[in-house]
């Protein structure tokens, strides 16, 4: 079924300017019910189980029960988003359970560089921007036919 | 219960939607990888132009990274790029665009270094040999500076990349602006010039979230919205169908819009079918590469070194006798066992997690154990709920592995797409330089004005993440080249904007037209919903276009069956019916995989011998045959004529042995 809203958990974002997993859905899956003010997935048997919904989540009401056609009942997967790492808790059908943390990015948040003051000089080269900018050759093949 | 013939969609389709006029100098449709590419490089080149960018999602997680990914599968480091070539060109079987492939190979590290200065957390080896994960391998420094990647194979580098397409996106949004970015903006077709033969001059879309359509004149354009998937019926039919290997959004947008208004394409017969974790799809790299583990068949032999398998790769040298086995020939392996009764194909987990463990104290243990799981979790989280389903911890449980139904793409393991340009070296042969008023534009299609960068390139595959995102800042300078040369001119469409309107809300007038007439909106004989249609599509090409049902194997009859069950699909098109706004988005998709998948088969038909086996098998061909078919198959509509031409188009070898 792929993604699934508790119902009681979701707000349809009501305090914030978006409904965030309609906003961040790759296949435009997740939808609001304006009268319910709640979302669900218009189309589950399309979901990828990016856990994009899941992740955006400011009320943590998203999951995800895997795929009826070859996924038995009884685990999950959840992430938990940090700035800097995920926390997965991964629950085992037997019970077990796994938890692992992964970098997730090395700078903050909006900090990406995006070289705004960048030009570029020789619009007639081959070079990129930022390997003009650092006297970048480009190579030639060693030999050819 | 109420009567089930209303919309069932929130955003409900209205028949006459608000018309938004645009006129740019560079036009950017797609927001993946390549696109992302684009948007940060075109103003560097082109700060004083009108540009725009068309995302069918967010660009925050959109296209095929939008999960995440576990690797960089292209970065050349201390390697060169002509080893690169020849990587490709064994993989790929020999016919590929070498000059397209050198080019990346010159400019995909930049790219590489930019994700890692932007925040993308690239693993390190220590002084000593060990993995430091990418927080706390940034102490070794970058690789811009020479710190060392991890390596799995010859040209892969781990990364923990599940944010990796948020940060990408991140920079491309700066670089590009908010204000020149339209998300929920669905493009559907490509418009010619009124006045110019073969000039692109706009696009026409709508948007997913209000009754809007988009009608935008472009002097040049970028059309890089990913391959094609969902286009064969895929081995889950259920819910499952969404776990599909490659995203299940991308519904071959780049191709068909291109081909509609003329542009070659080349090598459309190519088609990858990865072998992956079974109904999962989770990625079996790493446990190849880095985790050294063996595929068994059902009697526990590892039969990919055997001798028969041995003297089966001989078939198919030299490409099956080199060093690396080329992908389509690992599957095709696996298949025999198969189908001689030697199945299931098992990947020996435990074998080799207990091999690696040998040497490792408990923490360094943990720490593997941990690596395996992230590989799942940073791109295909599904996967690991699957293990977790069925109590599977790899160093006690093996998992099986099945080749998918089968992905049309250009930027992974295959190489379908468009005709393009070369850059204008003088070692690039002239054939392979595509010019407009003499002047060459690196990786523009044949149509004038008209550029695709990713999986829209075809002849030049294995460029994946890294090398896409490289390949749409190639095609971003060139733009920026073309737009200035061709400053004059005035875009010019042959269509009324009425007409347009009518064009892309064709289906949502069909709807209110026709609604009411039975009692349940699905069902009604003056129209079809996409969904039928999709299934329809699934079906011929599951039993006739070489899918899983025949283990891949089609033959010339079936292919003219299955072009006589296009041709009608192709009509019944026309009656495409969609109630809301997500539907109409789902009309326009299931249009464009049926031309897509109609130009994969087309091709299949022309190539009278069996190139890739283990990806398709045409059983009135079987083999190779240099001999005869040792070129491209390119293919052209034409948009006046509304005719197809399929025909042969000349490799050339650069990179020797």
């Amino acid at each position: 079924m792929p993604s699934f809203v508790i119902q009681e958990k979701c707000d349809g974002c009501k305090g914030g300017d978006k409904t965030a997993c309609m906003y961040i859905c790759p296949n435009d899956l997740m939808v609001l019910d304006p009268n319910a003010m709640k979302a669900y997935n218009q189309e589950p048997d399309q979901c990828w189980e990016c856990f994009s919904c899941v992740k955006i989540c400011p009320t943590q009401a998203i999951e995800v029960r895997g795929y009826a056609d070859f996924v038995p009942l009884g685990s999950s997967i959840m992430p938990m988003m940090g700035t800097e790492d995920v926390m997965w808790t991964c629950k085992f059908r037997n019970g077990v359970i796994k938890r692992f943390k992964f970098p997730i990015r090395t700078t903050p948040e909006g900090a990406a560089n995006a070289y705004a003051d960048l030009q570029g000089k020789d619009l007639d080269s081959e070079l990129l921007s930022t390997e003009e900018a650092d006297g970048y050759t480009i190579k030639t093949p060693a030999a050819t036919v | 219960m109420a009567l089930p013939n209303k919309p069932m969609g929130e955003l409900k389709a209205v028949r006459d939607p608000e018309v938004d006029e645009r006129e740019v100098d560079i036009l950017i449709v797609g927001g993946g990888m390549a696109a992302c590419g684009t948007a940060f490089e075109i103003k560097k080149w082109a700060g004083d132009k009108k540009i725009l960018l068309c995302d069918k999602a967010a660009m925050e997680r959109s296209g095929a990274v939008a999960q995440g990914l576990s690797a960089i599968n292209t970065y050349i480091g201390d390697n060169t790029p002509d080893d690169y070539v020849r990587m490709v060109r064994n993989d790929l079987m020999g016919l590929v665009r070498e000059d397209l492939i050198f080019d990346l190979g010159c400019h995909v590290d930049d790219s590489v270094h930019l994700f890692e200065e932007w925040g993308l957390p690239v693993w390190k080896k220590t002084d000593e040999g060990k993995n430091l994960d990418g927080k706390k391998g940034q102490k070794m420094g970058t690789l811009k500076s020479g710190a060392t990647p991890v390596r799995t194979g010859k040209w892969q580098i781990m990364i923990n990349g599940e944010s990796y397409k948020r940060i990408v996106a991140e920079a491309a949004k700066l670089a590009l602006g908010e204000d020149n970015i339209i998300e929920r903006c669905f493009i559907v077709e490509l418009l010619l010039d009124a006045n110019e033969e073969n000039r692109i001059a706009g696009a026409v879309g709508f948007s997913t979230r209000e009754n809007k359509v988009y009608i935008i004149k472009a002097n040049t354009m970028m059309v890089a919205c990913g391959g094609a998937v969902n286009i064969y019926q895929p081995r889950s039919v259920g819910e499952g169908k969404g776990r599909a290997w490659y995203p299940v959004w991308n519904a071959g947008s780049t191709y068909t819009m291109c081909m509609k208004v003329g542009a070659e394409l080349s090598m459309m017969e190519n088609r990858f079918t990865p072998a992956r974790f079974k109904d999962g799809y989770g990625p079996v790299g790493a446990w190849f590469l880095l985790f050294k583990a063996k595929t068994l068949n059902g009697l526990g032999e590892a039969f990919a070194g055997s001798d028969a398998a041995k003297a089966e790769l001989e078939k198919y040298a030299p490409y099956g006798t080199a060093a690396i086995t080329p992908t389509c020939l690992r599957n095709h392996l696996m298949l025999f066992e198969m189908k001689e009764g030697r199945g299931p194909i098992i990947m020996d987990t435990v074998t080799a997690l207990a091999e690696l463990g040998k040497t490792m104290d408990k923490k360094e243990l943990k720490h593997l154990e941990s690596e395996a799981w992230e590989d799942f979790l940073d791109m295909t989280c599904g996967q690991a709920n699957l293990w977790c389903a069925t109590n599977t911890e790899p160093e006690k449980k093996n998992s099986e592995v099945m080749p998918t139904e089968p992905y049309l793409l250009g930027s992974h393991s295959g190489c379908c797409g468009l005709w393009t340009s070369g850059p204008d070296f003088d070692w690039v042969p002239d054939a392979y330089k595509l010019k407009y008023k003499d002047k060459v534009y690196n990786r523009m299609t044949t149509v004038n004005g008209l550029f695709t960068s990713g999986d829209g390139v075809g002849c030049s595959g294995h460029k994946f993440s890294s090398g896409s995102h490289a390949e749409g800042r190639i095609a971003a300078k060139s733009m920026a080249r073309f737009v200035r040369d061709n400053a004059d001119f005035t875009p010019t469409l042959k269509q009324s904007n009425e007409e347009l309107v009518d064009l892309v809300y064709k289906p949502v007038r069909t709807f209110l037209d026709n609604q009411g007439f039975s009692t349940h909106v699905d069902f009604n004989p003056n129209y079809i919903k996409p969904n039928g249609m999709m299934y329809r599509l699934m079906k011929a090409t599951h039993e006739y276009g070489a899918g899983t049902a025949t283990y891949y194997q089609t033959t010339s009859k079936m292919l003219e069956v299955v072009m006589d069950l296009l041709q009608t699909m192709r009509e019944d098109c026309e009656k495409l019916a969609a109630g809301d706004l997500h539907e109409l988005m789902r009309a326009w998709e299931i249009e464009h995989r049926i031309w897509t998948v109609e130009s994969h088969l087309r091709h299949i038909q022309y190539r009278k011998e069996t190139r890739y086996p283990g990806f398709y098998y045409q059983a009135d061909y079987p083999g190779q045959d240099d001999e005869n078919w040792f070129c491209f198959v390119n293919s052209k509509y034409d948009p006046a004529k509304k005719e197809w031409d399929v025909f042969k188009k000349e490799y050339i070898k650069i990179i020797p042995d």
